[in-house]
Parts: structure tokens; C-alpha cells; sequence
């Protein structure tokens, strides 16, 4: 399994890597990481003419914290944002979430901004932004955006990433005090891609939940923000109401059938993870079933 | 580790400084740990190129047009060779064998000529030097196929409109065995219970970490052709390349050095390494092919792909009083070369009921061809179908009659002393010990307490479950497997043994070594009975120029078989040595003794001359010795298991499970095997073997499946979505032993490689089931998917 | 024509330049142009581990990382890693063990093993198999090298007491 023939080229800045994209559009394919996307050259699945490698960049590497938000180059690896004491103080689901993704060797080499662009919907990452309400800082050669996780992924391996622009950094909104957390994902093996998973955001006051971002992954072509949070939201969360919030997650949920699991097992798992999430973030472990991944 | 026997007589066994029986360290393992070992695509010849081939993406289709123009064209191309040109160098073959009656199958190219009976089957091939511009010139060859109907559903092979894979065959069968014992249908007409369930095993493959490769050398200077290959029978190998490409055997050399894993996988004939052979020959200069890994998991041989039904017919007492089954196994579009994809199916019918004492026993198993990868033997052919569908009866049989599953074994296996037996499908058992390892297993996994801590966690919605699984296995094959079929695969192994001009000792073994630790049992078996230390024995194998003719390392031989000629051969040598000594020493050959590389006196002991100065003397200054000796230090000695055409072994494997009832997820707790193979030459390699084989089987049991769609289309050729047991999931494994040692050899020591595979799925799903028996649900299909346990479940 | 391009790097303390194509990944650079067998190849889209090298001190997967990414690097292979002796007291608790049969994941492994033992000196069982956990072996069932690894850790902690 050789990957096809490609040229390569690589970055001596951040314009320059622009200037190659801008060029060579989609003829061109972004190296930062490399775990994702050269298993996809290994089996000619991707066969760019052209690799701009942006992996010198160190600009792009790094975790910024300011009084309302941290900033996370794209380029940051997966082994940093878990040796990082801001990321573990401040943002633990994302920590917890990076812990899951492949293995050691794998992590020592893949980037944030990698995983995020090239957004496998079974990936934790994707659904973590959307939990934690992130955006994306996007830029072309002659412009910046910002995009909202929620607008970002937009299908299976599909963003709102054109083909002459980079992916620079995330932007994430400190989380309140008090804030909570819940991650967890149904594999068949540690490392491997999720059957489903939850990464989910949560402020409670009371025995109630102020606030509620279940970020799903695996459930779809790309992750989901469950619209189901809001009916557990400034209520009481009694059994009943669980279970209805079960039922419409059912259906706003479009999971795959695939050899892994069949669209059933999967809305069924989904339902067991709101339950360990709301069991987690409320204190109330009657509420919780199967734990095991 | 116990020892059940008692040695009456001091036999070669017991003899001073003996390694039988120890757990040394293999030697020679610094060149593996320090990535200095020579694995095939290790190699790099002189204009050696690279081979890739062309694959068929159709299950089933014409080869209607094949047009290499534009990839000879492409950079580094040497060659671009069809399936009609190869056949003018390598000759087709059938995998069939006469002692399996009615076995049919058609003629398989080393490249399809007119049509691809499987999605992967090769097509074309494309040489060129190096594998990168191989692949970027395969991708040029311009291929157009009609595709055919395909056959891949194995329920329906058989049916009338099916389409027929080879329409001069008649139909998809390719062979089909009965066996009636006993009085079957009175035994289920009487009984008090009777039991059916359908058992579905998925079809797996042995993803060796090492892919497949070869390296096939033609120098046409010498008119030879040497292969390089991880093959575990050498021999065989040398005879299929020469008959097929038209060569003496002389004219072939088969060399294995070291091999990334093969558990039978690498010991099968494949038409892309025929075609590898045929294409160094065409091209005159070595030809390198390294499957990659999505090509290994299309074209290494599968297994295991079975539906079979059974039904048991127990009294309300726990007597088993008969076993019956009609098995379906699918096959690929032919039947492996040469031993054949019938194999496992008649292991199948030959091993269910084995340790149990009912005469009663009826079988029916049919293979069918089907557009898929073809299958063969692998670790543990045909035991792992046998021992689930038998474990899970007796279970069932348990449970039906509110019987203890430990208790209806009790009541149900063959006793230690009614030895020799045999089994209703006629298999002759020298002496097992069925009850002694129950014993062993059941205390060593304290399983009362375990049945408690069972009650006490069910109360809190913890379900965990314990399975048994009894088995016996083939070991040592004779001439049983194959020679009578007409294969040229041999079933005696030799040794030669010498004592070098240094004093050193040299053996060369016809068995082969893919890890298991065949050189390390030879050195220790020779050490021990010469009286050498293993630091001065060098062992070679694995090199049909520099080896006796045997038959390799294959269904768990090469201690028992190898490790007998080793034994005897060294014995030889020894009386050839003290017969040298005895006319320097003015001695007699029996008061001297060979111990710690000395000659010594037999009785004090004492050193009377190092064998370093004996061979100095016998090689350089044969002119001090008495007139008339001619001193001969070299022996080789041949053994063949002529008693029993197999040399059967047993044991017993217990799960420890847990199964989350919410989300089917599987969590293996802890495993335990009591294993019976006799004479224990190296314990600790021999619980790594079984070990190693737990393992195996437990990925059959929750995660392995080849899975075809009903195109025909291998859906998960990657190890992403193969999934393999992985150190996340795997348990802790203890391992005890009980010994019975055979009588046919002097060693003693029975096969132990395929053990661990045998029985560890078994266990699992009566694991399985035994958690889930309050729910009532039982689950007859591997792999036990979390899928499977919530349908099961009825969760969804 | 795709150009080859210049890299300089060092391979187990060896400067090493060379000219390659971009689309070479490390771990047919190691085997193929330095003939540095001991990093294997077992299923090149980066799940096996049996590629698995050091990279400027960091275990990373040969097949998954380009030659060209390489440049200006160190990397360290099983070869390396044998001959500075650093595992070498891992290396004999394997053989003792017999935490290797085929050999063939072995020098992944040991190069995992070793990364495991710098970060956490004292890895219970469940964190040594987490670790190992993208490191496939077909041969041992990984039980021996769990023990391999866990006696090394041990006997390594006694000597530093």
C-alpha cells in the first residue's frame, strides 16, 4: 500500500502556506499531523498532486488563555493539550476527550486543527467544540472568519474549510464556574473509533441544569448538538422526563447502520450515555446505567 | 506445574543436567529483540523486483479483455504478465486428496486465465522495480469484466437455482461426509430430554503481524530457483514448485528464515506465490512479493465460516446419550492447495463429542464453493467448530435438566481409566485425563467461590457469567492427515546431530520455526540427552539444502515428532562418541557417560576426556587412534508416529465473563487452561503457546469476522475494521498442566500449539450464556458482538 | 517527474543526508534506503504499531510519517535503541519470559514499553496493557509481555531505592 505520487512542499509561513493552497486548490491537501490523512494516502484513497506541509509552523502550536477564552493553535498536538495544566484546569472535558483518541504513538503526532478539518464524525473532537460552543478561526490569503463549531462540520469528512484556506486555531469560551462535564464513548476497543460517544457540557443550580450541551459523535454524518438538552433544562429531571428526552434524542439522532452497530444499537446507546451524563453532571447515580465502554 | 506420572526406570529422560522439563530462556532470541532478524522482506537480492498484482474487484467475473500497454509504459516497469502467459510456466492444480472420498474441485491458476471466482484474486501481475511503482503501473492495467452471478450465501449454495461456480462439477458441493455411529435415532427417541440449537461461527482469517511474502530467486546460470519464504513446510513447498514449473526437486531450494506469525496461514500453497516462483523464472533474476496488508486480508486463507446444527439427547439423570450434527462450512471457489479446504469439515465431524463416552453419535457435514476467499487449515482446524458445538450442548443439555455444568461433565466424560478407547467417529485415544484436568481447573480457579461471587454481584445487577469447555486435540499426525491422500507432504521429521571440530555440537532439524520456539526444544533435547550445554548447541532449520526431509511445524508436530528424532538421533551420536572415547580411553562404552561436555566415568563421575579434545583428536590426529576405528560423529536419526495415527492431547479451559446487560459489551474477567500434551520439554514455552492461542480464539469469540456483503465485496480488509484482540481487552491467562505422556516415543511429549484455540471461543460463549441465563436468552453465534447480546437482549 | 528532495537528519545518532521522494514514509526510508530492518512494516494505515520508532525522542508510527517530515530529526530505531544498551535489562526481562515468539511486533513493543517505563516508572498491569493497547501481537496473547514489562518496572524502581 504505497500512496500515489504527490509533490510536496512545505511552509515557511502561515501566508505562504496560503499562497500554495490558493494555488493549487484542490489539487492540494493540507499536512499538519499526518494520522489521518496519510492512512488515506497509504490506500490511494486521497491523491493530492501536491502536500503543503504546515507541520513547521510553530506559530500555529500552542495554548493561549485570555480572561473570557482559550485560544489553541491548530497545530497543537493531541500529546500537548494533554500535558497542558491550563487545558486540565479549564477545560477537562477536552482533556479527558484528547485521552481517548488512538493511542500514544498516534497523539505524539496528531494536531487538534488536523482532526478537527478533517472531521471523521465518529471523532471526539468535533463533538467536544460543539459541546464546549467553539470557534473555529479560519483564514484565507487575504481574509479571516470565524465559524461556529455548530456551522463547521458540515458531513462526513466535510467542513466549512474551502480549499485554499487553513484551519489557524479554536477559540473556546472559558466555561463558568461550577461548570461540569461528562465524556464518554462506547468502543470496542481502547482507541478505537467510538460506536457512539457524548461529550457534554453542563451547569447546574439546585438539582437543576442551568444549562445543557450534549455533543454527539458517531450518531451521524458529522457531530450533534441534541436538541434534546433543552427539555432537561430549568426543570425538574425526574425519570419520566428522562425518558422522553430519550425518545426525542431517538429521533432527531440519524445514526448509520453499519458493521459495527445498526442504527437501533446506536440511538439505544445515545440514550444510555444522556443517562450517565445527566447521572454525572446532576449527582444522581440512580439515574445512570451501563458503564462499561 | 504437576506431574501426574511416575518413571519407573531412569530413561534417557532422566539423564544429568537434563533441559527437558525446564524453562530456559530460548536461545537466539537478541537477534529478534534487537531488530537484526531476517524476515523475508528483509531481503534484498541482487536486480531483485517487485511484484504486484492486478486483483480482481468483482467476486465473480470473465476476464473479457486485459490490456497491459499502458503499464509497461509507466517508470520501473519490467513486466506486465497475464494469467495465459504464467500458464505456460506454471502448471494449474486441483486441491483435492483421494482418502477424501468424493472431495471435488476444478483447476486453479497461479493467475486467473478466463474468469475471477473471488474479489481479490489477481488478475495480472506487474514487476517492476520497486513496490511503489509496481502499485502506480497496476493501476494502468486496463481490465474489462463481465461480471458472473454470485454465489455467497452457503445456505443457498446448494439450492437449484443457484448458479453453479463451476458448472463442470455439477454443482457447489465440494465434498460431503456421513457418519452414523451407534444406534443414533433410538438413543434420541429414548432419551428424556432432547436439545437442538444452531451454532454460527464467522468466518475469520489469521492476520499474521509479518504479512505473507516471498522472494523467489531463479538463477538461470544453475537452472535453480530458491524461494525464500516463511513457509512451515519446506519440503512440500520444494515439491509443489518443481512439479509445477516443470523443475527436479533437486533444482529447488526452500529457504525460511524468520517468520512474522503463521499459525497455518503460511503453510498453504498461494497462487500469487506460485505466480511470484513462476515470474523469477520467466524473468530471470529474484522477484520480491510482500502482500500488503488489505491484500492478505482478501487472499491469506479464512476459516471457520460454519453453520452447523446440533442436537444432544440427555436423560434426566446427566447422561448424554447421543450427539448429532449437520454442519455447512463455506469454502472459496476452489479447494486449497494441496491439503485441501475439506480438511476442517472432517476435523469438524471426526472431534464433536470427543471427550464425552456416548456411542451414539451422527454426523453429516457438507463444504460448499462460494465467490470468497478460499479457506484452509487454520490453528486449531475444525476444533474450535467442534468444541463450541459440543460445549454448548452439554451446556444446554445442563441446563435443560437443571444440572450443574460441572456435574453432567463429571457425569459424562470418559474416565481417565478407560484407556486406550476410541471415539464413535473413530478416534483412538492412548490415554487421557479428562477428570484429573477438571479437577486441576476447578480448584485452580476456586470455582465455588467464583459461582458465589456470581450470586452476590446478579443481586446488584452485575451479570458474570463461567464457561467450561472440554477438549481434545490432534497432535503428531502420522501419514493420516495427507500421505494417504496422495499429498507429497511428509509426516516424519529427521535430525541430524554433530559433534564439531571444536567440541561444539551442530543439529539440523527438518521442523520449522515460526516463533513457537522449535529450535529451543531441539537444543534442549539434544543438550539433554547427549550431555552438552545448550550454549554449545547450534541448531539450523528451515533450509530443504541443509536439513533432513521432514515435514515441518504444522498441526502441533514439531515437539512430538521433531523432538523425537532429536532425541534419538542424539542418543546415536552419544553411542558413537563414548564408542570413540571408550578406544582412547582403553575404556568400555558402558562405564562412560557423556555429562556437562565431558566424557566421564559412569559411576564416579569423573572427567576423563572434554569432547573438545575428543573431536580434536578425531579430526586432526586420527593417527593416535586404534588401529581399524573409523569414528563417525555425525548421526541422523528419522521418527514417524506408527501406533496411533494421532497422538491425541486434552483439556479443559474455563471464562471468567461479565456482560453489560445495557450495552452488550463483553468484558473478559480472567481465563484459565489445564492442558494435557505429555511430556513437557520446555514449560514455559509451552503456556505461551497455549496462551498465545487463548488469544486467538478469544478474538474469534467477540470481535473477528470477515465480512462479505452479498456482492461478494470483503467489507473490512483493514485492521481498522478487522478488529483483532488488542492487550486493552485481553485477560490474565493461568495455564497448569497434567501429564500423560505418550508410549509411542520415547520424549513422551504430545503437541501442544493448537490447544489454547481449541477450546477458548467454547468457553466464552458458555461464559456468555451462564450470565444470561436469567434473562433466558442464549446465544449460539460467534462473534458475540455487543450487537448480538442486545438483540438478544431484546434491548433493540 | 516529481522531484526528490534533500533531507539531513540523525538515525540513531548517525547524520544521515539523502534525496528522496516526497511520498516515502519513514518506514521504508529505515528498511529500504538505510537498511534498517528492525522497524517492520505490519499494516501501513498506522494501526499495528510494529512501525513504531522514536522521533526526537517521541514514539511515533513509521508508516504514518513522511522522510521528508523527518528532516532535521532524530529518529531512533530498535537498532539504536538495543546497541546504547538502553533496554537492555527490558530486552532480558522479554527473553526470560519469553515475551516474544515470531519477534516480529517486538521491536514496537519494546520501544512502547520503554516509552511507558519514562513516563510512569511504576505502571500497574491495567496501565501497562493501556499503554500496549495500539500494539498488536498475535503470538504471546500479551499476558508474558505485561509481566516482562511489569518485572522490568519493578526490578528499575529497586535500583533507583
Amino acid at each position: 500500500m504505497k500512496a500515489a505520487a504527490f509533490s510536496y512542499a512545505r511552509a515557511t509561513s502561515i501566508a505562504d502556506a496560503l499562497q500554495l493552497l490558493a494555488r493549487h486548490g484542490d489539487d492540494a491537501k493540507v499536512l499538519s499531523g499526518g494520522q489521518s490523512l496519510m492512512p488515506a494516502l497509504n490506500l490511494r484513497l486521497a491523491r493530492p498532486a501536491i502536500l503543503v506541509d504546515i507541520g513547521r509552523l510553530s506559530e500555529l502550536r500552542g495554548v493561549t488563555v485570555a480572561s473570557d477564552k482559550v485560544t489553541i493553535g491548530a497545530l497543537t498536538r493531541h500529546v500537548d493539550l494533554l500535558g497542558s495544566r491550563e487545558i486540565a484546569e479549564m477545560l477537562p472535558l477536552l482533556r479527558e476527550a484528547t485521552a481517548q483518541v488512538a493511542h500514544p504513538a498516534i497523539r505524539n503526532r496528531g494536531t487538534i486543527g488536523g482532526n478537527l478539518a478533517h472531521a471523521d464524525p465518529a471523532s471526539e473532537l468535533p463533538a467536544c467544540m460543539l459541546a464546549l460552543d467553539a470557534t473555529l478561526v479560519i483564514r484565507g490569503l487575504d481574509r479571516e472568519r470565524r465559524v461556529a463549531a455548530t456551522d463547521f462540520f458540515q458531513g462526513i469528512y466535510a467542513t466549512a474549510l474551502a480549499a485554499d484556506e487553513l484551519l489557524t486555531g479554536i477559540e473556546i469560551p472559558l466555561p463558568a464556574p461550577g461548570t461540569r462535564h461528562f465524556f464518554h464513548e462506547y468502543a470496542r476497543r481502547s482507541g478505537d473509533y467510538a460506536l457512539v460517544g457524548l461529550a457534554a457540557m453542563a451547569r447546574a443550580d439546585n438539582g437543576r441544569l442551568s444549562d445543557l450541551r450534549l455533543g454527539y459523535f458517531a450518531v451521524g454524518d458529522r457531530p450533534q448538538l441534541a436538541r434534546a438538552a433543552a427539555r432537561l433544562v430549568g426543570v425538574d429531571v425526574t425519570p419520566e422526563l428522562v425518558a422522553e428526552a430519550k425518545a426525542e434524542l431517538a429521533t432527531e439522532l440519524d445514526p448509520a447502520t453499519d458493521q459495527q452497530a445498526t442504527a437501533a444499537m446506536r440511538r439505544h446507546l445515545a440514550g444510555l450515555l444522556l443517562e450517565n451524563c445527566l447521572a454525572t453532571v446532576l449527582d444522581r447515580p440512580e439515574l445512570a446505567r451501563g458503564q462499561s465502554s | 506445574m504437576t506431574a501426574s506420572d511416575e518413571r519407573q526406570v531412569l530413561s534417557v529422560l532422566d539423564r544429568p543436567n537434563s533441559y527437558i522439563g525446564k524453562s530456559v530462556p530460548r536461545p537466539n532470541l537478541d537477534r529478534l529483540m534487537q531488530g537484526r532478524g531476517q524476515y523475508v522482506s528483509d531481503i534484498v537480492l541482487p536486480r531483485m523486483a517487485h511484484v504486484v498484482f492486478v486483483r480482481s474487484p468483482h467476486a465473480h467475473a470473465r476476464i473479457a479483455a486485459l490490456d497491459g500497454t499502458a503499464a509497461k509504459a509507466m517508470p520501473g516497469v519490467i513486466a506486465v504478465v497475464t494469467g495465459r502467459e504464467l500458464a505456460g510456466v506454471v502448471s494449474p492444480w486441483v486441491g483435492v486428496l483421494s482418502h477424501l472420498k468424493g472431495l471435488k474441485s476444478a483447476p486453479q491458476h497461479a493467475i486467473a486465465v478466463d474468469r475471477a471466482c473471488w474479489q481479490g484474486e489477481a488478475v495480472a501481475a506487474v514487476v517492476a522495480s520497486s513496490r511503489a511503482l509496481a502499485e502506480d503501473a497496476a493501476e494502468m492495467v486496463a481490465v474489462t469484466y463481465e461480471e458472473l452471478p454470485v454465489v455467497t450465501d452457503m445456505r443457498t449454495a446448494l439450492d437449484p437455482e443457484t448458479s453453479v461456480i463451476h458448472p463442470e462439477l455439477g454443482d457447489n458441493l465440494a465434498f460431503e461426509r456421513n457418519l452414523d455411529a451407534g444406534a443414533v435415532d433410538q438413543a434420541f427417541a429414548e432419551a428424556d430430554e432432547v436439545v437442538e440449537a444452531e451454532f454460527v461461527f464467522g468466518r475469520h482469517t489469521g492476520v499474521t503481524l509479518e504479512a505473507r511474502a516471498v522472494v523467489a530467486d531463479w538463477n538461470a546460470g544453475e537452472a535453480r530457483l530458491t524461494i525464500y519464504q516463511g513457509t512451515q513446510a519446506p519440503h512440500m513447498v520444494q515439491n509443489i514448485a518443481a512439479r509445477h514449473l516443470g523443475l527436479t526437486e533437486a533444482q529447488v531450494r526452500v529457504v525460511c528464515k524468520d517468520v512474522g506469525g503463521s499459525f497455518g496461514i503460511k503453510v498453504h500453497i498461494y497462487a500469487d506465490e506460485m505466480a511470484t516462483y513462476g515470474l523469477a523464472k520467466m524473468l530471470r533474476r529474484p522477484v520480491k512479493f510482500v502482500a500488503d496488508r488489505v491484500e492478505s486480508f482478501n487472499t491469506d486463507i479464512h476459516a471457520r465460516d460454519h453453520v452447523c446444527k446440533g442436537r444432544i439427547a440427555v436423560n434426566r439423570d446427566g447422561a448424554i446419550k447421543a450427539f448429532a450434527i449437520d454442519d455447512l462450512t463455506a469454502i472459496g471457489p476452489y479447494s486449497m492447495y494441496p491439503r485441501t479446504s475439506a480438511i476442517e469439515a472432517n476435523q469438524v465431524v471426526n472431534l464433536v463429542g470427543g471427550p464425552y463416552a456416548t456411542p451414539n453419535y451422527r454426523a453429516r457435514a457438507r463444504v460448499v464453493f462460494q465467490n470468497k476467499n478460499v479457506t484452509c487449515q487454520y490453528r486449531a482446524v475444525g476444533h474450535p467448530i467442534a468444541c463450541s458445538v459440543t460445549e454448548g450442548l452439554v451446556d444446554l443439555a445442563a441446563q435443560r435438566i437443571g444440572m450443574d455444568p460441572v456435574a453432567i461433565r463429571r457425569r459424562n466424560l470418559i474416565r481417565d481409566d478407560a484407556y486406550p478407547c476410541a471415539s464413535p467417529s473413530g478416534l483412538r485415544f492412548e490415554a487421557l485425563s479428562h477428570h484429573a484436568a477438571l479437577d486441576r481447573i476447578l480448584a485452580m480457579m476456586d470455582y465455588e467461590g467464583l459461582r458465589a461471587e456470581q450470586t452476590r454481584l446478579r443481586q446488584q445487577g452485575i451479570h458474570r457469567g463461567i464457561g467450561l469447555a472440554s477438549f481434545i486435540e490432534v497432535t503428531n499426525p502420522g501419514a493420516a492427515f495427507y500421505g494417504v491422500g496422495g499429498a507429497r507432504i511428509s509426516s516424519q521429521d529427521g535430525v541430524t546431530v554433530r559433534l564439531d571440530a571444536s567440541g561444539a555440537v551442530i543439529a539440523h532439524t527438518s521442523i520449522t520455526e515460526q516463533g513457537q520456539g522449535s529450535e529451543s526444544l531441539t537444543a534442549q533435547i539434544v543438550g539433554s540427552v547427549l550431555g552438552v550445554s545448550m550454549d554449545r548447541v547450534r541448531v539450523v532449520l528451515g533450509d530443504t539444502d541443509a536439513t533432513p526431509y521432514g515435514g515441518g511445524t504444522w498441526a502441533s508436530r514439531g515437539a512430538g515428532i521433531g523432538g523425537e528424532a532429536a532425541l534419538q538421533s542424539a542418543k546415536v551420536l552419544r553411542d558413537n562418541i563414548l564408542v570413540v572415547a571408550a578406544a582412547i580411553l582403553q575404556a568400555r562404552p558402558g562405564d562412560l557417560d557423556i555429562v556437562d561436555n565431558a566424557v566421564v566415568d559412569a559411576t564416579s563421575g569423573e572427567r576423563r576426556i572434554e569432547l573438545n579434545e575428543l573431536a580434536r583428536v578425531v579430526y586432526f590426529r586420527p593417527d593416535t587412534l586404534p588401529p581399524g576405528l573409523q569414528p563417525e560423529l555425525v548421526a541422523t536419526r528419522h521418527f514417524v508416529p506408527r501406533d496411533y495415527p494421532f497422538a491425541f492431547t486434552n483439556g479443559i479451559q474455563a471464562a471468567w465473563i461479565e456482560v453489560d446487560t445495557a450495552t452488550g459489551f463483553i468484558k473478559l474477567l480472567r481465563h484459565w487452561v489445564v492442558e494435557d500434551c505429555g511430556t513437557l520439554i520446555n514449560p514455559q514455552l509451552v503456556d505461551e503457546q497455549i496462551r498465545g492461542g487463548v488469544v486467538q480464539g478469544l478474538g474469534a469469540a467477540l470481535f473477528e469476522h470477515c465480512i462479505y456483503d452479498e456482492r461478494g465485496q470483503l467489507t473490512n480488509a483493514n485492521m481498522a475494521d478487522y478488529l483483532v484482540p488488542m492487550a486493552g481487552e485481553m485477560p490474565d491467562i493461568d495455564v497448569g498442566h497434567v501429564v500423560s505422556p505418550t508410549l509411542e516415543s520415547e520424549l513422551g511429549a504430545k503437541g501442544a500449539g493448537e490447544a489454547g484455540t481449541a477450546g477458548a471461543a467454547a468457553a466464552v460463549a458458555n461464559a456468555v450464556n451462564d450470565a444470561l441465563a436469567s434473562f433466558g436468552v442464549t446465544i449460539t453465534e460467534i462473534p458475540l458482538t455487543p450487537r448480538l447480546v442486545l438483540s438478544a437482549l431484546g434491548q433493540i | 517527474m516529481i522531484a526528490a528532495i534533500a533531507i539531513a537528519l540523525t538515525v540513531n545518532g548517525e547524520p544521515v543526508t539523502a534525496e528522496v521522494k516526497p511520498r516515502l514514509n519513514l518506514a521504508d526510508f529505515l528498511r529500504d534506503d538505510l537498511g534498517l530492518t528492525g522497524t517492520h512494516v505490519g499494516c501501513e494505515h498506522g494501526v499495528c504499531g510494529a512501525c513504531t520508532v522514536r522521533l526526537d525522542g517521541a514514539i511515533v508510527r513509521a508508516c504514518l510519517t513522511l522522510a521528508v517530515q523527518a528532516d532535521g530529526s532524530a529518529v531512533e530505531t530498535i537498532e539504536g535503541l538495543s546497541d546504547s544498551g538502553e533496554i537492555a535489562d527490558l530486552q532480558n526481562a522479554f527473553r526470560d519470559r519469553n515475551a516474544l515468539q515470531c519477534g516480529y511486533c517486538t521491536p514496537g513493543m519494546l520501544i512502547t514499553a520503554q516509552d511507558l517505563l519514562r513516563q510512569k516508572p511504576q505502571p500497574d498491569r491495567a496501565e501497562i496493557r493501556e499503554h500496549l493497547a495500539g500494539n498488536y501481537c498475535r503470538c504471546t496473547g500479551y499476558h508474558a509481555i505485561i509481566d516482562a514489562v511489569e518485572s522490568t518496572a519493578r526490578a528499575r524502581t529497586e535500583r533507583a531505592t
